[in-house]
């Protein structure tokens, strides 16, 4: 019976380790209810009651080791199988990505967006107002009375005599400080419309950001403190600025405002058109009359008011050429901002 | 303003300075400059020679062979086809090396085998024309002597022959500076920019003393002073009329005015060394000796100097003999008083007028002359008598004639000097600064200005200084506002930051550009024919737009009632550049009329518009109301309806719906109609939605609150039937919801099938119910009992039977 039981055990193995091993069929075959190592076990009956211990402890073992073999062959089997599919699984980590839209900001927004948060951070509200106007808040409210040589150069258009297109976005500043006394801090930005005939550098609306600051003690050092730390956010912390005197019928004294070239540094380049420097901004001391027309006194307050536009800004910083890429709204345009 | 530096050299002196730093210096303290010229710049090597010998060329007829002194050893050989030249002529000679205008080099080389050391010039080779050099000939060589230079130095630069070098500064002058727009006005600027002296020239007239006295010629009234605070004139007789010396000619020049002849040359150079316009007219032409500043006449004739003929109207002002109108004041002379080579008695007009009156009727009459252009800026009376002396003296210096005794001077309009405290510390306060008593006085002083104490007499050509910043501007212009030191204002409390609702419209086109759209910018104005294409009605009342009363054109011409148009603009250029897949979105505002003279509402629109490769059975519409529910959702509106809407004529009338809650429109979405797709160039489907950004950021929930998740499992039962395809979804959805009551927390439809099995104008839905109870395990029987009422109430209500 030993022989046998030794028998069973190398025939097993052998099939367990044999290449192309049907386990489940194994373990049917030597360990299953009719089993050969079974069958082996019921003969028990005809052994001396001295051999059966001994005979019984064999079978115990063959059995043992016929499982363990069956088991270690199964995970090696499975190690294989799932070795295979990984291998068969590979993919080509180089074939791109499955394409997901991402919208963008037109760069109007974007760079109207950046502006905003500046202005923000320095403690600004952000204070809208009609684009059709009343007249009087756009021209005469700001100190440009009808006769002024200035409503010249501003081509306005109108809808009646009294009500026009606004031409600047300063009338949301007239609004704001009629409804308020100060301190007043804050910025507009909008649409607004000149008779402009649309070219590369022209259009008959275009965006503007003007903000206004009035309090007591306001002082034009103060309005500069105020640009240069926004020019430095904007265009980068080089960034320098120079104030040139200008003539605004709403701001006394008034400036014109260069950035040094956010491109060359002030060297001179394409973007700069070899000047070093950029017009950016208008900007000034708001106007004793304005402060009056607006029921603020000029005694004790004072303020100061800019203005730019971000057509210009926006094609100077990402080197746009023709304006009318900004409103012609190509896909393949406002992918890349 | 061009600035010949020449000129201005006759009042104070910066030659000494370059002309960058000049030009850096006047704009940091307030005098714009554009950029500068340096006149005959664009040519070198041509010198004044004179034609010794003219010899035939021995191999060309059209040619001759000319020898020339150039003031060298030996003269030049040049040949030359030029027919004008003669024995004795003085003539510009392009030496070798010589290089002209237009980059063209000259070098010694043979014509037909004759050597040529030079080239002959023309006037247009030295850019100039026959106005800048009467006599000369336009398709010729100049010749000098015709141009009154008769003994020109032999081998001098050209430039100095013809007094041509200059340096000529251009300034933008700003409209409240209209003194600027003077050599003088920029000479003072000069002198106290650069710390110079300003010595300013007092005229000196010598009358005729003959007895003679301008009470003989005429008489001058002002009929409305308002328009006309000063009028002064003189009267020049035994005019020769000539052209002008060649100096006055190149300083015009420089000034880019055309000299003319003597008499006109006068008053455009006084017009630009004082900046006061003068007018001169033929005293033979006036009737009556009396001249009459008075409005014209409604429907009176006027023919300009320019040949023009013009209709005026009662607001405008002009200059009348008895009988007719001489000249629009301010604007333009008559032609019937036109200084010819005729005229013997001049009168010199220099007079001060309204600048609003002479802009408005200039605009009016499509007229603008250097003489407006200043008029209309606000000018100085006190200026005109000085002008018209300084007139008269360049009459004599240039004998042009012989200037008649007396003057006539009308000034109903004086103005009373200016007086503005000096207030020192205020200034700095406002300013920034800390700038001395002395240095502000200083300052003033060099501007003119007058103080007297704390008092300050503002000089009578600035109109533009009224108080205390204007005085401020004046001192720190000098100063220096890039010395001004930067500070930080001192922040009151209040906090800066962005409104609810502009921080709700920022979240939203992140949102939207999380979803894969491109924001647009479209114009405000459309054209009416919009209206057109999207299919409306003549009398649709969307219709009624804010109009534009002198529009571009008429694309422009109209403020929109609705931005769908320019959305399927936009959409219809992308795809003519075949950008694929397309989704668009644009916050804009449309402006909605109100009652006449009324401002208009301006709402804002969040228009959404897409079109797609993949848009077969409808595909594309529920991707647009994919966006749009994911919008809604993201904002917190819960609640909304969607509705089938056939009205709007730009949609699909089968793919379109209305967006509600409450009953409230928040906008309108779908297919746009196959029709107005065309008009835009689709050969498939556009879909666009125009939703009521007013009302999304009014419905939006702002306050958000907790709702805890649920403790009890659910159980899911899932109905599959088949319907009548007319049968709405939406409508089965809300009947199997209220059938199940409480216990159903969703009913979501999961897919919708049609096939010949099903039959025609059948569908076959399934939905799947989520069902729960809040406070327990729900059970089994408790979901089968729902269930029930379910599929009874979907049999009582459509009739319909559950698919086994």
């Amino acid at each position: 019976m030993k022989e046998l039981l030794q028998k069973i055990k190398a025939e097993a193995l052998e099939a367990i380790a044999a290449p192309e091993a049907d386990l489940e069929e194994i373990r049917v075959k030597y360990l299953g209810k009719k089993g050969e190592l079974t069958q082996v076990l019921r003969g028990m009956g005809k052994l001396t009651p001295e051999e059966r211990p001994v005979v019984g402890a064999l079978a115990n073992t063959v059995r043992a080791e016929i499982e363990s073999a069956i088991e270690e062959r199964s995970a090696e089997v499975k190690a294989a199988a799932r070795a295979a599919a990984l291998k068969a699984e590979k993919l080509d980590v180089t074939v791109p990505g499955e394409e997901f839209p991402v919208g963008h900001f037109h760069p109007l927004d974007s760079v109207q967006k950046q502006m905003e948060e500046i202005f923000i951070g320095m403690g600004f509200q952000i204070a809208e107002g009609p684009e059709v106007e009343k007249s009087y808040y756009n021209f005469e409210a700001l100190n440009t009375p009808a006769d002024h040589p200035a409503r010249d150069i501003q081509d306005t258009f109108y809808i009646t005599e009294d009500i026009l297109l606004r031409s600047q976005t300063s009338p949301v500043q007239i609004h704001v400080m009629e409804e308020k006394q100060p301190p007043i801090r804050v910025i507009s930005p909008g649409r607004v419309y000149r008779a402009d005939e649309v070219d590369a550098t022209h259009s008959p609306l275009f965006h503007q950001c003007e903000g206004i600051v009035v309090d007591k003690g306001i002082t034009m050092g103060d309005l500069k403190g105020t640009l240069e730390a926004f020019a430095k956010q904007m265009f980068g912390s080089k960034t320098r600025l120079r104030f040139r005197p200008h003539h605004f019928p709403f701001t006394e004294p008034s400036a014109e405002v260069d950035i040094s070239c956010f491109v060359c540094g002030g060297e001179g380049c394409r973007v700069c058109k070899g000047e070093g420097w950029i017009e950016i901004l208008g900007a000034g001391m708001v106007h004793p009359n304005v402060l009056r027309n607006c029921g603020i006194d000029p005694e004790v307050y004072s303020g100061f008011a800019f203005g730019m536009g971000i057509e210009r800004i926006v094609m100077a910083k990402y080197n746009i050429t023709d304006m009318r890429l900004l409103y012609e709204n190509d896909v393949r345009f406002l992918k890349q901002f | 303003m061009n600035l010949s530096m020449k000129w201005l050299a006759d009042f104070t002196d910066v030659s000494d300075v370059n002309v960058k730093d000049y030009c850096d210096r006047m704009t940091d303290t307030g005098s714009k400059v554009e950029g500068f010229e340096i006149m005959g710049d664009a040519f070198s090597g041509i010198v004044c020679g004179k034609i010794l010998k003219i010899e035939r060329h021995p191999e060309a007829d059209r040619l001759v062979v000319c020898s020339v002194d150039v003031g060298a050893e030996a003269p030049l050989q040049v040949v030359t086809a030029a027919t004008n030249v003669f024995e004795g002529a003085f003539v510009p000679v392009c030496t070798d090396g010589a290089k002209l205008p237009d980059g063209t080099k000259i070098k010694k080389g043979k014509l037909r085998g004759v050597v040529s050391e030079g080239m002959f010039c023309s006037i247009e080779e030295l850019e100039l024309t026959t106005h800048d050099m009467p006599g000369a000939i336009e398709d010729g060589i100049l010749i000098l002597q015709h141009c009154g230079i008769d003994n020109p130095t032999l081998g001098a630069d050209i430039k100095d022959v013809l007094e041509m070098r200059d340096t000529v500064v251009e300034f933008e002058i700003t409209p409240n500076r209209p003194d600027c727009l003077s050599v003088i006005g920029l000479a003072r600027e000069s002198a106290v920019s650069f710390d110079r002296e300003l010595s300013l020239h007092e005229p000196v007239v010598k009358e005729a003393g003959d007895g003679d006295s301008i009470a003989n010629y005429l008489k001058v009234d002002i009929a409305n002073a308002e328009l006309c605070p000063r009028y002064t004139a003189k009267v020049v007789k035994n005019v020769k009329i000539a052209p002008s010396p060649l100096w006055l000619r190149m300083r015009l020049r420089a000034a880019g005015v055309r000299p003319i002849n003597n008499i006109v040359d006068i008053t455009n150079y006084v017009m630009l060394e004082y900046g006061q316009p003068m007018h001169a007219f033929d005293y033979s032409c006036l009737d009556g000796s009396h001249i009459i500043v008075r409005n014209a006449a409604d429907g009176e004739n006027f023919k300009s100097l320019d040949d023009k003929d013009h209709t005026l109207d009662s607001t405008m002002l002009v200059i009348a003999d008895e009988k007719k109108a001489v000249a629009l004041a301010g604007v333009m002379g008559g032609a019937n008083s036109e200084i010819l080579d005729t005229t013997k008695t001049v009168v010199f007009e220099s007079a001060n007028f309204k600048g609003s009156n002479v802009r408005i009727s200039g605009k009016k009459l499509g007229m603008r002359t250097e003489s407006s252009a200043r008029f209309e800026k606000g000018l100085d009376a006190e200026n005109t008598y000085g002008a018209l002396l300084r007139a008269c003296e360049l009459v004599q210096m240039l004998g042009a004639g012989d200037v008649v005794d007396g003057i006539i001077d009308e000034y109903p309009g004086k103005l009373e000097v200016k007086k503005i405290p000096l207030e020192v510390e205020r200034i700095n306060a406002f300013l920034g600064v800390e700038l001395s008593r002395e240095f502000m006085v200083d300052t003033l002083t060099k501007l003119d200005f007058k103080i007297d104490g704390d008092i300050i007499s503002v000089p009578s050509y600035r109109a533009d200084v009224m108080e205390m910043a204007d005085i401020a501007e004046e001192v720190v212009r000098i100063y220096g506002y890039n010395k001004i030191p930067s500070t930080a204002f001192k922040a009151a409390a209040d906090q800066g930051g962005r409104k609810p609702h502009q921080q709700y419209e920022l979240d939203m086109k992140y949102a939207l550009c999380g979803m894969g759209m491109f924001e647009i910018e479209t114009f405000s104005f459309i054209s009416p024919k919009f209206y057109d294409k999207l299919g409306w009605a003549e009398d649709h009342p969307m219709r009624r737009s804010i109009v534009i009363s002198n529009p571009l054109g008429e694309d422009t011409s109209v403020m929109r009632t609705t931005a769908v148009p320019s959305m399927l603009e936009v959409l219809s250029y992308n795809n003519s550049v075949k950008n694929k897949n397309v989704r668009l979105y644009e916050m804009a505002t449309v402006y909605l009329p109100k009652a006449e003279g009324e401002l208009p509402a301006e709402p804002k629109r969040l228009v959404i518009g897409m079109y797609d490769d993949d848009f077969k059975g409808g595909k594309c519409f529920y991707k647009m109301k994919g966006y749009i529910e994911a919008l809604m959702a993201t904002s917190g509106i819960c609640g909304v309806e969607y509705e089938a809407y056939s009205e709007d004529v730009t949609y699909h009338p089968g793919r379109c719906a209305k967006i509600t809650k409450d009953g409230e429109i928040l906008g309108v979405f779908g297919e746009i109609h196959p029709a107005v797709c065309e008009t835009y160039g689709f050969s498939f489907p556009v879909y666009v939605a125009d939703l009521n950004f007013d009302v999304m950021t009014a419905l939006r929930s702002v306050e958000k609150q907790f709702v805890p998740l649920p403790k009890y499992p659910a159980l899911e039962r899932d109905f599959a039937f088949v319907c009548d395809e007319d049968l709405e979804a939406g409508k089965i959805a809300s009947v199997m919801k209220k059938a199940g009551g409480k216990a159903v927390e969703s009913v979501r439809l999961f897919d919708i099938y049609r096939g010949p099995q099903i039959g025609e104008n059948k569908k076959s839905v399934a939905f799947s119910v989520m069902l729960r109870a809040a406070d327990r395990t729900m059970t089994d029987e408790e979901a089968d009992t729902a269930a029930k009422k379910i599929m009874k109430a979907l049999g009582e209500e459509f009739g319909i039977v559950l698919r086994s």
